[in-house]
Parts: C-alpha cells; structure tokens; sequence
C-alpha cells in the first residue's frame, strides 16, 4: 500500500500555520494550477480518476466540465462542509487537521471553472474547525494565496464562510444552496436546477466535498499520475464496535473485513453481525458479505441499497439488537425530513409508529409486511435522496435478519444474546 | 429578556450581508447574532433582524422554525447536546443520557433550575470516534462514560 498522504499532517501541532504548510510543499498545487489554463486543470483532475468523495462518487473533472466556460457568465464554487451523514466523520477531521489544504483545493477549482467568488458552507455544529477555518482563511488572503492577483497571476478569488444551522437535509446540494440563499433547507425539482447549469443565485455553479478538494490540492501538487500510483485512497471513517474507531485512508476496493482489520478488529470475545458499509443511507449486509470491496460499484451486489455513500462503515457485533438500530435511523430521517414530499414525511412517521410498537412489545407479524410495504412506497416515489435512504436498511434486515423481527413480535422481548445463540 | 437588538449587532448583521451577493444569504447567520444577544429569537427580536436585512417577517420566521439550533424560549448558559445516532448508540448513548438527566435531575429538553445547562440530544455530530460523545456549548467530549461526567460538568459554570 502506498504512504498515506491526506492523513500526512493532520497530528502536526502547526497544522493550522500558513508557514508551516507552505514549509511542506503547500500550496505548491495552487501555483502550478495558476500556470496553467483553467481547461487544463480541469483534465488533470479528469485523468487523475478523482470521485467526488461526498456520496455520490461523481467524477471531479466531468462534473467541472458541465459548468459553462463563458466568461461574462458570474460562477461560483461552493464546498460542502455540512459533514452529517450518520458514521462519517472525515471531513471534520480535514478541516481540523489540514485547513489550508482546503483552502488551497478551493482556489484550485475556482480557477478552475472560472469562479471569482467561492463559499464554504460549514456545518454550525464544527465550531472548532470554524476558528481554525477562520485564522487560515486570513492567513491565505495575508501571503496572497486568497483575494486579488494570487500570486501574481492576475487571477482572484474571494472566499466567504458561511454556517448552517442544524438541518441534515441541508448536506443535500441543492437544499445546500436553498440555505445558502437564506431559506429553508428544501431541496431543488432536478431538472432544471442542476448546480453546475444553474445554482447558487441561478448561476452555474460547482459543489465540492471537503475529502474531494484536498484530493484536488494533492492531484495538482503531484500530478495526475503520481496520484493514479497512489490506488485511489479514500477515507473511510470506521466507527461502532471496533477496538480504535477512526478516519483511515485505504485504498479504494478495501474489502469490509480490511477495514475492520484497520480499526483493530472487534472487541475480545465478540463476533461480527452486521455493517452500514457506506453510512446509514446505505443497506445493512450480514457476515457473508465481510469480502466485498468498499467501492463505487458496491451497488452492484445483489442487495438494495447498497453503496460507498460517504465511506462511513459502522460495524456492528453479535450484541447488537437491529431491530433497534433500524429503528434509530428511521427515526433519524423522520426528524430531518424537511417535510416537502409526501412519501418521505409520511413514510418516516408511519415507519417510526410500527418499530414503537415492535420494540414496546404490541408488533404485530403482519407488521413485517407492513413495514416492506412502505418501504416500497417510498423507494423512487421521494423527492430528494433522503427518503430514498429510508428503505435500504429496512430491505436488507428484512432480507437477512428476519428472525430477530419476529422473535421481538412473538415473544415481545429482545433477546440478542439468545439469537445469537441460535 | 432584550426586547430589542443592539446597535452592534445591527452592524455585524450589516456585516454578514455585505459578504454575499445577495442579502438574504446572511440571515442564518444574523439569526445567531440576534440569538446570542437575546437568549432566544423572541418575535420583536425576528421583527428586527427582518428590518435590518429588508425581509418580511413571515419569511424570518418561517426559515428560523426550520433549523434546530434556533430557539424561541431562553436555555440554560451551556447547551449539552447528547449524540443518539447509531454510532453512538452501539457505544452506550443510553447509559450516558440516564446518568446525565439523573445528575442534572431534569428531563430531556428541560433546564437545570439554576439555569445552568440545558438538556437535549442530537443527530450525529461527526465524531463517531469518540462514542459515546456529546458537545456542551462549543465543545466536544467523548468517549463519555456516566463516572467520567461529573467531571466534565464541573468545567461550566
């Protein structure tokens, strides 16, 4: 395996110093980039195979190229920092560790697509990584890597930071920019409102992930090639019952029983049961898939719902009671619909009632049926991606754990332990 | 309770709005300025902040009742945010947020008498690899455990 590199510096006490980073080659992307046309900066990031690392696995460079190059046309770029997913934690740890690689991805892509004016938005919630955002903001605009003419080139680059305040739906691009606007974060009728055609203002505008605009700094600081040599490093946060949660940078394709292996493995005396291989939008696979790969084309296992998602594997031992953490995250997508489309704000709800009398000891068998039925009512049929993540963990347990259902409807009770057993 | 907002925070509202394009983009934003000031986004206080930025007060409203970190009733000095999501369910959450409402002596989303701190949980705050965590104010802490609590309670005052 290659060395990790976007880990490199992130346990730097200076991490957050302009100096420092610029001692180790910072910003070296950046003066590369601005020599370059802004077309061929965009091929690099092409060639480079780089995926857009905030769920969606979108090439970087093809999703760059959809915004219009005219000139007299404003752009903008905006990076999502509204990091949410439930188990995903690398973005915060960037933001944290390594600010002004960041901010250097950001120039690099503003340049890129022509932009003059780029926004972070920022969870509310990451009021550390806030003041250190802050602090390296000024120091880049200080030495002249943000703001007017950067470093000679003619070119500038205006970059604001703005909030959130408290909505999972808002990591969603299009209800992003809603919020970014200053509304409700209610997401946007795709077609026509496809960011890059027309996004924040109505203007053609490129949404970034965090992990993927420091991949962008690397690509250009190295080049394409160097970065290809690499095997495609992801980071995965890996959380649940491991012995050393954490973020990890593998190698795209690392299989479930790797990243289990890379936070330690389980606990002493506990077996593994279960996994949300790429965060709790994705589906929940049993044992037999601890071989497959974590990749983009996770989604063609022969399971509903599964995917990379934002490479967020939440491990689950032989103490786990599903029944419940399928309900957990019903519940959680319950709280955050944001209400607009009927099949998400009814389905969550409707949902959320038949697991309370499951897990109170009042389910019925024929709410197994039931609960695939709505689950089946929702799946297509939901305006946005947030009630489509509703029925992949209710697939996949109907599917492989079953019996844990209708131990708790028959006998009222949870026993993990006993099923175990079994 | 402030009924009205100072003239500091009209100017870093007139701040914020100067950042964007447009000047609704800095309305989360003025809603936590006025919040900070006033303890809760009382409905002069919304009054306010729509006059400063030029927007109907129905569409203030209407985007501050959106987001959870808005609050229209004052809270204690130091919210506790306790995480329930699933990672930090698997890690314990439940046995942490018993210990907590039983030393606070309160019920969730309810205020120490004291006005101290102030009780609720929340959706994953994106530090899984401290679970079991929660923020109080600004501030992460995990992996938590009931013993380890009084502890970090005694740091707010």
């Amino acid at each position: 395996m290659a060395e990790s590199f976007l880990l490199k510096y992130i346990q730097e006490p200076d991490h957050g110093e302009v100096d420092a980073y610029v001692g180790r080659g910072g910003y070296e992307g950046l003066r590369r980039a601005l020599g370059m046309a802004p077309a061929q900066v965009i091929e690099e990031v092409e060639t480079s195979g780089l995926r857009g690392r905030g769920g969606a696995g979108f090439g970087t460079g093809r999703k760059w190229k959809f915004v219009p190059t005219d000139p007299a046309v404003t752009k903008y770029l905006v990076v999502n920092a509204d990091e949410g997913e439930p188990g995903t934690f690398k973005d915060r740890t960037l933001i944290e560790g390594d600010p002004h690689r960041l901010i250097e991805g950001i120039a690099i892509g503003s340049y890129a697509i022509g932009a003059r004016q780029a926004f972070i938005y920022l969870r509310r919630e990451f009021h550390q990584g806030r003041a250190i955002l802050e602090r390296a903001i000024a120091q880049a605009y200080a030495k002249g890597y943000l703001g007017r003419n950067i470093q000679g080139s003619g070119y500038d680059l205006d970059l604001v930071m703005a909030t959130g305040a408290g909505a999972y739906i808002a990591g969603e691009e299009t209800a992003l920019l809603e919020s970014l606007e200053g509304r409700r974060a209610m997401p946007r009728l795709k077609p026509p409102f496809y960011p890059a055609v027309k996004g924040l203002y109505m203007q053609p505008t490129a949404l970034n992930n965090v992990e993927t605009l420091c991949h962008v700094a690397w690509i250009l600081a190295k080049g394409h090639q160097w970065y290809r040599d690499q095997g495609s490093p992801i980071l995965y946060s890996i959380s649940g019952h491991v012995r050393r949660p954490g973020v990890y940078e593998l190698p795209l394709g690392t299989t479930i029983r790797k990243g289990i292996e890379a936070a330690d493995g389980l606990h002493s005396g506990r077996t593994f049961k279960a996994c949300f291989p790429g965060g709790s939008s994705s589906a929940i696979l049993p044992a037999n898939f601890l071989d497959t790969p974590m990749d983009y084309d996770l989604a063609k296992l022969d399971v509903y719902g599964s995917m990379l998602g934002s490479a967020a594997l939440i491990v689950m031992d032989d103490t786990t009671c599903l029944v419940e953490v399928v309900a957990r995250t019903v519940e959680f997508y319950r709280e955050e619909s944001c209400g607009k489309c009927t099949p998400c704000r009814e389905g969550t709800v409707w949902i959320s009632q038949v697991f309370d009398r499951i897990l109170h000891g009042a389910g019925r068998l024929e709410d197994i049926e039931l609960l695939d039925g709505i689950a089946r009512g929702m799946t297509g049929t939901c305006f946005c991606p947030l009630g489509e993540s509703v029925p992949p963990a209710i697939y996949s347990t109907l599917r492989f754990f079953r019996p844990e259902y209708e131990h708790h409807i028959k006998t009222g009770s949870c026993d993990v332990k006993a099923l175990a057993r079994a | 309770m402030k009924a009205a907002l100072s003239e500091a925070s009209k100017v870093e509202i007139r701040r914020l709005m100067a950042q964007f394009p447009q000047r609704q983009s800095a309305l989360l934003g003025a809603l936590f300025v006025a919040q900070d000031e006033a303890g809760a986004l009382y409905p002069e206080i919304i009054a306010e902040v729509a006059e400063v930025i030029d927007l109907p007060v129905s569409e203030v409203t209407s985007v501050a009742s959106f987001y959870h970190l808005y609050r229209f009733s004052p809270e204690g000095r130091h919210l506790i945010q306790v995480c329930t999501n699933i990672s930090c369910l698997l890690s314990g959450c439940d046995r942490v947020l018993r210990a907590l409402k039983q030393r606070l002596d309160i019920e969730m989303g309810g205020t120490t008498p004291d006005g101290r701190f102030t009780l609720k949980t929340a959706e994953c705050l994106a530090a899984c690899e401290t679970a079991p965590m929660m923020m109080v104010g600004p501030d992460r802490h995990g992996p938590l455990a009931p013993e380890n609590l009084d502890e970090i309670l005694a740091r707010y005052g």
